[in-house]
């Protein structure tokens, strides 16, 4: 491992690392740039160039069914995400207190929606939802989601919390009485690079489930997975290309901005 | 919290009686027929789409998901009859009627169209990329028996029942067998080419268009777009017979607009509406009288005007369970 | 009240309340008889479990041992650890490098890893079919410099399904390790090595502590998920394979025979359930 061949102090830079790094990045994002490429096709075809034009995004544009897909999409995804991370939170700070006999059962819990097949918890909540009379629509996609989204958002978080120094906290409790002082002038800054990749993990899951989403969704809550498999029935075209450059563009945007807010604060 | 609220309940779309909400797959529904139904009904539609059957008799099954039309195939409807999933709407007696084609009035997922009215249909074959295939390719010993250069580039769908049906109707074996001895033939068949398949996908189109693949089972509307980008690209219609599916318009049970769904019906039945929907999904519909209104070069287009001399269609009702069990297996095997 | 039962109570509550308790009724149907065109008869069997192993023969009912399913969970399993271990190479040293960067740009380059999920993963997957095939943006670069006389193989075999893995699931592996790395005091191992520690040393006893939650976490988001994952092997193997989640699915669907789809899930569950208790007994043990 290159970590032992390194007599440099620099242990930060470790050599190949930020290469290794590059080409991760550089390969995820070949087929997102493949992808952008053809939704300006003039054709029909996703992968032989006729031309360029803007008719796949008008398309979408046009599209009620499409685009409304996609913003039932990210609104679930924030929400579902947002409540899964506060919870899991929640959970992480309770762990760490709890003797650890009885962690194990806690943590089994914890991580059980990572466990079940999506077709068997698809199927499972369908009947569930509907014999509690809790009936199919975006509320109970809410609860699905946020649901199989929580051991998404708590493994990341309890990594970061698991090894987190607490003579820190015991500090902080001599300097404030109150835990919630403590609690959002230490712990919180603390955790945040854990808060951050538990609901980027949770989003980006919950963006991408389809099983799932296509058995809760009820009258006009149906997400853009569902909709795109839909489409395989008659084949996909570049507008498919379209929605998806145009969720990146979107998401490209929330980076930007995050990054503007971040340099303001520094 | 209360946010979340407000949220949820704003997300949720607003039930008014002029409503009329649509299950169906993803783009199948033309955007100018919608326009045309609610500028004339008054009525706002709204579509949702599944991704396969199974997922909507699923969900029809726990309890009304609140749709007021569906859109199930040949086998789908029978099943949704027989289980009693769907409002009887006497589609028989509807003035628009008079339209449907005899071929689909006595059908044998709705002998007396009691519940359903034709939407679409098609069939299940395999195309071919003339360039490359010469000579006759009216058989299906083209993917069964392949000629030197097509092994490894030819392509089946992956759907179990369709790769299944098209070997049996190779052997001359009967749909639905629950003859263990013939499966086990139709089994060794496919073993013995699954060698020469370059992979089962159901996205034919590009693979028939890259040249990846010259043959491949498909159905006809994707490989009239795969013609459409490269004109040597063939649909042949099998003297061994192949698949037809028909998706017919059904009101599940306990539709909460249950007359609008009824007009909605009736309105796709008229040619002028049917025709419409063969434009956009590049599908035949059912109905008398609506090739006037078909785009001249897809009422003319082979993929859905098969030759006099080809076989009819065959439509196949859902297997037995034994029948079943036989296709499962068959497929665990053949893809272990 | 104690303060972290009241914490713990929200996402224990929603797990075992919309997952737990809804996975009880539908393990309950393994047992039961399927119905015929899918769901459940209300008659107890055990046919799905007996089918696992065993093939029951048409004629004359007798059992004879089957190693379908078996062969079938052995690829899913391989499929896992093949995932986990190739996030992992491609994984630690991403993490590391964005936990080792100014802290303004941390969270770009978080979100830059993330970015790319925003697509859905049936159209990345597909992307990445187009690139590799034969008539594909590579093959054909390649041939135009004139490096390649016919296509390199990329697609529709074991190098095509390994880039899709970890097309799949590398933020999993990314997000939990940066989390625990992020934290890792530097002057640490400056400390280490000034005490002239060696290189073994340092590694196992000041890295790999603070590297080991986030392997756990990683690993799981990663292991699990992927046993029953099914879309590279279909799209980008050429579909030639069942995995454990098509197997499952088609139960579910085609075959309609739901009991037996409920069985495998259960098995499956069974499995990951015992394994997970282990890890977490183990990781406590190791804190205490």
């Amino acid at each position: 491992m290159a970590l032992f061949d390194t007599r440099s102090k620099d242990i930060r830079n470790l050599p190949g690392f930020g290469l290794t790094a590059t080409l991760a990045v550089a390969f995820l994002y070949a087929p997102i740039l493949f992808l952008v490429l053809y939704s300006f096709n003039s054709g029909r075809s996703i992968s032989r160039l006729d031309g360029l034009s803007w008719q796949w995004y008008q398309a979408v544009f046009a599209n009620e069914e499409i685009a409304g897909a996609a913003l039932n999409s990210v609104l679930l995804a924030v929400i579902a995400a947002s409540v899964a991370t506060v919870m899991a939170t929640a959970a992480a700070l309770a762990m760490v207190r709890m003797k650890v006999r009885r962690r194990a059962a806690a943590y089994a819990v914890l991580n059980f929606p990572l466990m079940v097949p999506e077709i068997v918890t698809a199927i499972a909540s369908l009947i569930f939802f509907s014999s509690v009379g809790l009936g199919l629509g975006f509320g109970s996609l809410v609860i699905a989601h946020t649901t199989f989204c929580i051991p998404f958002a708590y493994l990341p978080i309890t990594a970061r919390l698991t090894s987190m120094d607490p003579a820190l906290e015991s500090a902080a409790a001599d300097l404030y009485a109150r835990p919630w002082r403590r609690f959002t002038l230490i712990t919180l800054p603390l955790l945040a690079p854990g808060l951050i990749s538990g609901w980027l993990l949770a989003f980006i899951v919950s963006l991408d489930d389809f099983i799932i989403s296509s058995m809760l969704s009820g009258p006009g809550s149906t997400t853009l997975p569902v909709h795109i498999y839909s489409m395989l029935r008659l084949g996909i075209t570049p507008e498919v290309n379209a929605v998806s450059s145009l969720m990146v563009a979107a998401s490209a945007l929330v980076v930007i901005i995050s990054g503007l807010i971040a340099r303001k604060q520094t | 919290m209360r946010a979340l609220a407000i949220l949820l309940l704003t997300a949720a779309p607003a039930f008014a009686e002029g409503d009329l909400f649509i299950y169906t797959w993803g783009e199948y529904t033309p955007p100018d027929l919608v326009a045309k139904f609610e500028a004339e009904f008054g009525v706002k539609v709204h579509i949702d789409s599944y991704d396969s059957m199974e997922t909507m008799i699923a969900k029809l099954r726990a309890g009304g998901a609140g749709y007021d039309i569906i859109v199930p195939g040949d086998a789908t409807m029978q099943v949704l009859i027989a289980e009693d999933m769907v409002e009887k709407i006497d589609v028989f007696a509807m003035p628009n009627y008079v339209n449907v084609d005899d071929k689909w009035r006595e059908v044998y997922w709705d002998p007396k169209r009691e519940y359903s009215a034709p939407w679409a249909w098609g069939s299940t074959a395999f195309a071919v990329d003339t360039a490359v295939v010469k000579g006759d390719t009216s058989s299906l010993s083209v993917l069964f028996a392949p000629a030197d250069d097509v092994k490894g580039r030819i392509n089946m769908l992956r759907d179990m029942n369709d790769v299944i049906n098209m070997a049996e109707r190779y052997l001359g074996i009967p749909r639905c067998s629950e003859n263990p001895d013939e499966m086990k033939r139709v089994l060794e068949l496919l073993e013995t080419q699954k060698a020469w398949v370059k992979s089962y996908d159901s996205e034919t189109k590009e693979l028939m268009v890259s040249g990846e693949a010259v043959v491949s089972m498909s159905w006809n509307g994707y490989a009239m777009r795969a013609r459409d980008e490269k004109p040597t690209i063939a649909y042949v219609y099998p003297r061994e017979g192949y698949t037809g599916w028909m998706d017919n318009v059904a009101v599940p049970k306990g539709a909460p607009h249950l007359d609008n769904a009824k007009a909605w019906v009736n309105f796709v039945m008229a040619p002028e509406n049917a025709a419409m929907i063969t434009n956009y999904a590049r599908y035949s519909n059912g109905i008398k009288g609506s090739e006037a209104f078909i785009e001249p070069a897809l009422a003319a287009a082979p993929e859905i005007n098969p030759p006099a001399d080809a076989p009819a269609p065959e439509f196949i009702p859902t297997c037995s369970p034994e029948a079943t069990a036989l296709i499962d297996k068959v497929w665990t095997k053949l893809m272990n | 009240m104690k303060l972290h039962r009241l914490l713990l109570a929200p996402s224990l509550g929603t797990i075992l309340i919309f997952m737990a308790l809804p996975i009880a009724i539908t393990t309950l149907y393994s047992v039961l008889t399927p119905a015929q065109y899918g769901g459940v008869i209300w008659e107890p069997s055990s046919e799905a479990y007996i089918r696992l192993l065993f093939e029951r023969d048409i004629f004359d009912d007798t059992l004879t041992f089957n190693t379908d399913y078996l062969q079938i969970l052995g690829r899913s399993v391989l499929q896992a650890g093949v995932a986990t271990l190739l996030c992992l190479f491609i994984g630690l040293p991403t993490a590391w490098f964005i936990a080792t960067r100014p802290a303004g740009q941390k969270s770009l380059w978080l979100m830059l890893v993330t970015v790319p999920y925003w697509v859905n993963l049936l159209v990345r997957t597909i992307a990445l079919l187009l690139i590799l095939r034969d008539e594909g943006p590579i093959n054909r670069a390649l041939h135009a410099i004139g490096l390649t006389d016919g296509p390199l193989p990329l697609a529709y075999n074991n190098f095509a399904i390994g880039l899709g893995l970890v097309s799949s699931f590398l933020p999993f592996m990314i997000l939990p390790l940066y989390a625990a790395i992020e934290r890792f005091d530097f002057s640490l191992l400056e400390a280490a090595y000034d005490l002239h520690a060696n290189r073994r040393q340092a590694f196992f006893e000041v890295v790999l502590p603070i590297l080991r939650p986030g392997l756990i976490a990683g690993g799981l988001l990663v292991f699990i998920p992927g046993i029953g994952s099914y879309l590279a092997p279909d799209i980008l193997g050429g579909g030639k394979t069942l995995m454990l989640g098509n197997l499952i699915g088609m139960q579910f669907q085609g075959s309609r025979n739901w009991p037996f789809g409920a069985a495998l899930s259960t098995i499956l569950m069974a499995v990951t359930l015992i394994a997970l208790f282990i890890i977490a007994r183990r990781a406590a043990r190791e804190d205490a």
